[in-house]
Parts: structure tokens; C-alpha cells; sequence
């Protein structure tokens, strides 16, 4: 059972990977997006596979939702035609395609190495939570700053400019 | 069957971080390159998740979770900053912002 749905989960989220990376379909980036929040959705269920059910949660709720709706807005909000008709060009094809390869050969080949490791029982959401509000308070008082700020510059980014 | 180890996941880790890569090179489009870069941290986010699992160690979970946080917020003031440019350019083509003049 587990196999399986390690399988399936796997092969949805590369898959889907893929099409984000390169459709031979379509060109249109709303159906990237989508794709895009397949992958992510895939991605949430292999960590409930590895039972990490809050960040599960956390996935989809950021990632599948707020993430994603950004995305779709400013997708939108701008007329995006002309991307759509460009193509991509043979010599930058070949690269990225000979870099990327490169960097797989060397995952691939690391990964050769690697113990097969045996599943340890690991905490749940509560010892988490709890970890993160004795051990890990300061980094995460940083993460409510940084999102404060993050929040305040994009609402002055996105002000058109006063008269 | 064989059980799923480790390896299997750090496969699945580093395929979706090369697919990631591959969007970032072969688009000049920002929003598809930002797309691709969604996907490379999500490829890094299973492998720390992986190794927590297997190590029987939580710190990684936080990690994953401080990671989700910070590319929240770089998510949107990216899109914001993109948004600008395009109020600025009409395009969101890398190969149209050559200079740092407005």
C-alpha cells in the first residue's frame, strides 16, 4: 500500500514537474500553473507518506493556495501574448538541457552511494509545535518580522506612483 | 515490491529539483522562471523532510517549515517586483531588462 501510493505520488509530482518545465501542448502559463499546483499537491501527499502530517497541511494550504492564487492574479493582470509566442530558442534548448543532465548525472551518481536508511519513528505535530516554541522561538519571531516586512514592501511596490 | 528507502526519496528530491532547473533555463519569461524555482525548493523540501524521517530527527520538519515561510514571502515581493516591471517595460521578458536605469 505504501509502495503504491509512493509510486503514484512520485510519478504525479515529476510528471507534473515536467509540464511546468516544458509542455509540448500548450503555451499558456495558467495551464503551467495548474500543473504546477499538481505537483505541489503530490508533494503533500509523499510528506504524509513520510508522516509529516503539519507540513502536509502546510503545503497545500501555502503553496496550493496562496501561493498559487498569487501566481493566477499576476498572470492575469498582465497580458502575457507576447510571451506566449516566443519560442524557445535551439542554442539555450541545448544548453540547459546538457546543464541539467550534468547536474542529474551527479545527483544520480551521489545518490548511488546512499544508505538505505530505516524509517525512525519521528515526533508528531504537538513535538514539533513544541519545538518550535522553546528551541526555535527566535527563528521564528525572525519569520513574523520578515513576513511583516515582506507584506509592507510589496504594498509600496504595488502603489502606482502619487501624483 | 521492495520497501521505499530513502534513496527513493532523495530520487524523487533531486528529479523535481533538475525539472525546476530545466524551467529556469530554457524560459525567459519570469513568471515561468519563477515557476521553476517554486520547483526546485519544493525537490530540496522533500529531501529534508526525507532525511527527518529517516533519521528519526524533527529539525528538519522546521527547517521545511522556516523554508515555506521565507518562499511565501519571496513569492510576493517577487510578483510585486515583476508587476512593477511590467507596469514600467509592458513585458516580463529577461532578455528585455538589460540596463538598471529606469
Amino acid at each position: 500500500m505504501h509502495a503504491t501510493l509512493f509510486y503514484l505520488f512520485a510519478a504525479l509530482a515529476l510528471m507534473s514537474g515536467l509540464l511546468v518545465a516544458f509542455n509540448p501542448f500548450s503555451r499558456n502559463p495558467v495551464t503551467r500553473a495548474m500543473f504546477l499546483v499538481l505537483a505541489m499537491i503530490a508533494l503533500s501527499g509523499l510528506f504524509v507518506l513520510l508522516h509529516a502530517y503539519f507540513l502536509a497541511a502546510i503545503q497545500v494550504l501555502v503553496y496550493a493556495g496562496a501561493v498559487m492564487v498569487l501566481f493566477l492574479f499576476v498572470i492575469m493582470l498582465m497580458d502575457l501574448r507576447e510571451s506566449e509566442r516566443r519560442r524557445v530558442g535551439a542554442f539555450a534548448a541545448v544548453l540547459g538541457l546538457a546543464a541539467v543532465s550534468g547536474l542529474g548525472a551527479l545527483l544520480f551518481g551521489a545518490l548511488r552511494q546512499a544508505p538505505a536508511g530505516t524509517e525512525a519513528a519521528v515526533g508528531s505535530t504537538r513535538d514539533l509545535g513544541r519545538l518550535l516554541f522553546t528551541q526555535h522561538l527566535f527563528p521564528f519571531e525572525i519569520v513574523s518580522v520578515l513576513l511583516l516586512v515582506a507584506m509592507v514592501g510589496v504594498i509600496m511596490l504595488s502603489q502606482r506612483e502619487a501624483e | 515490491m521492495t520497501d521505499i528507502g530513502l534513496p527513493h526519496y532523495l530520487v524523487v528530491s533531486a528529479g523535481l529539483f533538475c525539472t525546476g532547473l530545466l524551467a529556469v533555463l530554457l524560459h525567459r519569461g519570469l513568471i515561468e522562471m519563477y515557476m521553476g524555482l517554486e520547483l526546485m525548493l519544493n525537490g530540496a523540501n522533500l529531501a529534508l523532510v526525507a532525511f527527518s524521517r529517516f533519521h528519526g530527527n524533527l529539525d528538519g520538519q522546521l527547517m521545511v517549515f522556516f523554508t515555506i515561510t521565507v518562499a511565501a514571502a519571496e513569492v510576493a515581493v517577487g510578483l510585486a517586483l515583476i508587476v512593477a516591471l511590467y507596469r514600467q517595460r509592458q513585458s516580463t521578458d529577461a532578455t528585455d531588462i538589460t540596463s538598471l536605469k529606469l
